[in-house]
């Protein structure tokens, strides 16, 4: 099994006329996923490949039955698709698009957990979702990954998560899904959110998690593994070495305290029981060793 | 984008939120006619964009023209933490009755806003966060619900405000919500906001950062973009449009992505070496942009090996190939490059990269082999 998208995924891509959405949504459907409609306003009635194309994610749903979209639209539009894609009951949208202001996500994703929460929103700003070997939505490089499991990949980061797939499938060690939940501040999917499903899934022997300095995403997922997670974590954060940031006003240490630091991070994870690596190579070694042990 | 304590007012004021009057002074005769002008007492306030201020002496009230003359010297002497003060606010001094700390900013945690009241503000108020957490009233604020007149006379009761100054609070944190959200802010912090003798509130201070991301909907920011970074490499990389950070070690760093920047960082320090600068160059490493960080990393004279580390996701690792060469080309480096080239594309960028390989320019299979000879280059002099 596989977290949030597998074989029977079915993808609507919005933006599929425009240069992101064709390039990536093409790409996704050589990988394997089932690309089944595209969405762009006033282009309804035509195709791009063989694939459809609707005015509305309701018309492309309604006639494919798709039930992920791929969300490829430019920042002014993008929170308007997610919700359009939401309202049409779409139960996973992923979201690339980068340089969403702050305001516009906390109210998106605000929207989305009153009105739409059956939807489950990955990004903005994310690499996307592949389960390797049966869906790929998103910008990652299919051929980096390597189907079977058993390791969940999480990661905030999107060249850093090809890094760390990278070092597992040269090491011969498969991944169930890996999610990039996506740097902005206000994540539609968090950390904690992917550790509870892939504690779920009974293909998921372990997870290997990446993170980085600021917020307290990290911290967070420290709590669950430490409450919540039966199964082994290891962890990265990356910005041990950056320098300390120069915050404006206090209300950013109030609301916080000393959380957002790799060091408070690392911590938090290693008390949580999270085995600890210092680069992603060694998390990949760990990896291997962890998966070794398995039983 | 963070702003100085007098753009953050104007801000402020431009939402209806009372501001005592002041103007700027870049010199010691301005600040003195300024003073002059406003009467005394009068405050002269150093403008730098970090907090402390107050308690590295960066605030002077003056009684006539001499103290006003002998503070700003001071002040345009002054470095707080680093930053040189360049420009001072010179505001009429207030007859403060009481202090207090409001602030509306993004609660990650709970993805909601997060408004914060306090009757104990001042330059303390972190003590009074970490000593008497209870002294600082907080309020969730759901972005479809606003906040609602109801809302904040509950939280401006629960922070113990003055009686007489509750209402004006109320109205005040209804506007200064209006200015944080419609003004996209990241951070709207008064501390202290005053209530002075003969009752008026009035901000006396303001931390303003704005959210770069929305800077396409307020052409009005241009005015606030004027302010140069002071360090000559980060301008040089701004001005080319890069994501650049100088430090003071000797391995020039140049990666895709801001993860994987950053673990390229822990990697040459792990391997004992020290990186120069975090320099993102993003998802379209082109020539021009190789040549561009290139350029950058080659003027910071403390560089003795560069380290370019690139994974191909969206990039092509060829274009990046070719990028590099084309730089070389263009810039005379001065120190030698190692060069981890991998993802879409790797093996054509290393076909590419091949034939042109020497001491000056090396490639290495993994990131930790050539984070390990780029720090072993600098240990050795390098250039």
């Amino acid at each position: 099994m596989s977290i949030f998208a597998d074989e029977t995924t079915l993808l609507v891509v919005q933006g599929l006329t425009g240069s992101q959405g064709s390039f990536h949504g093409l790409r996704n459907r050589a990988y394997g996923t089932k690309v089944v409609a595209g969405v762009t306003p006033g282009k309804g009635g035509g195709s791009l490949d063989g694939i459809p194309i609707f005015d509305s994610c309701a018309e492309a749903v309604a006639a494919t039955g798709a039930n992920a979209s791929f969300v490829a639209v430019p920042r002014q539009a993008a929170p308007a698709a997610i919700l359009e894609a939401a309202a049409a009951g779409v139960a996973l949208v992923v979201c690339i698009t980068e340089h969403i202001p702050v305001q516009d996500e906390v109210l998106l994703f605000n929207r989305l957990r009153r009105e739409f929460p059956a939807t489950r929103l990955v990004g903005p700003n994310c690499p996307g979702v592949i389960s390797p070997g049966k869906c790929n939505i998103g910008i990652t490089a299919g051929e980096i990954a390597l189907p079977g499991g058993p390791v969940g990949v999480v990661s905030r980061s999107g060249t850093l998560t090809y890094q760390a797939l990278h070092e597992l499938s040269e090491k011969g060690v498969g991944q169930t899904t890996c999610v990039g939940i996506g740097g902005d501040r206000v994540p539609g999917t968090s950390f904690r959110d992917v550790l509870a499903a892939f504690e779920t899934d009974p293909e998921t022997g372990a997870v290997l998690l990446i993170g980085e300095i600021g917020g307290s995403e990290e911290e967070r997922a420290a709590q669950f593994i430490a409450e919540q997670m039966t199964k082994p974590v290891v962890a990265y954060v990356a910005g041990v070495s950056a320098p300390v940031g120069r915050t404006m006003g206090h209300a950013g240490a109030i609301v916080s305290g000393r959380a957002g630091t790799a060091q408070a991070k690392i911590a938090a994870l290693g008390a949580a029981g999270a085995r600890l690596a210092r680069n992603p190579s060694e998390a990949g070694e760990i990896m291997v060793e962890v998966v070794r042990g398995l039983s | 984008m963070d702003l100085y304590e007098y753009q953050g007012k104007r801000y402020l004021a431009r939402f209806g939120i009372p501001v005592a009057p002041g103007t700027v002074a870049d010199t010691i005769d301005e600040a003195v006619a300024a003073a002059e002008r406003f009467g005394y007492p009068a405050a002269l306030k150093a403008q730098v964009k970090v907090g402390g201020r107050g308690k590295a002496g960066g605030v002077r009230l003056v009684a006539d023209r001499a103290e006003a003359a002998e503070a700003a010297s001071r002040l345009f002497r002054l470095a707080i933490r680093g930053h040189r003060v360049e420009r001072l606010w010179i505001e009429s001094a207030s007859r403060i009755a009481a202090e207090y700390y409001v602030s509306l900013t993004l609660d990650r945690e709970a993805r909601l806003h997060l408004a914060m009241v306090s009757a104990r503000g001042g330059v303390d108020i972190e003590d009074v966060a970490d000593h008497d957490p209870a002294a600082i009233a907080r309020r969730e604020i759901d972005p479809i619900d606003g906040l609602s007149p109801d809302g904040a006379q509950a939280l401006v009761a629960a922070a113990g405000i003055d009686a007489l100054a509750q209402a004006g609070v109320v109205d005040l944190l209804v506007r200064l919500y209006r200015c944080y959200v419609e003004g996209d802010a990241d951070l709207v912090e008064i501390n202290p906001l005053v209530l002075t003798a003969s009752g008026d509130l009035c901000a006396l201070d303001a931390k303003v950062t704005l959210d770069d991301e929305a800077s396409f909907r307020h052409p009005e920011w241009s005015e606030f973009a004027d302010a140069e970074p002071d360090d000559p490499r980060e301008r040089s990389a701004r001005a080319k449009g890069l994501s650049y950070v100088g430090l003071d070690g000797s391995v020039g760093i140049i990666a895709n992505g801001a993860g994987l920047a950053m673990a390229t960082l822990d990697v040459v320090q792990q391997v004992g070496g020290a990186a120069a600068n975090f320099l993102d160059i993003g998802g379209a490493a082109d020539a021009d942009l190789m040549a561009g960080a290139l350029e950058v990393i080659n003027a910071d004279g403390k560089v003795r090996a560069v380290l370019v580390n690139v994974f191909g996701g969206i990039v092509r690792c060829d274009d990046v190939a070719r990028g590099i060469l084309g730089a070389m080309g263009r810039v005379e480096l001065a120190s030698p490059l190692v060069v981890r080239l991998d993802g879409t594309r790797a093996r054509e960028a290393h076909e590419i990269l091949r034939p042109h390989l020497s001491d000056r320019l090396v490639m290495e299979p993994t990131m930790f082999a050539a984070a390990r000879h780029a720090v072993e280059i600098a240990a050795g002099g390098g250039r």
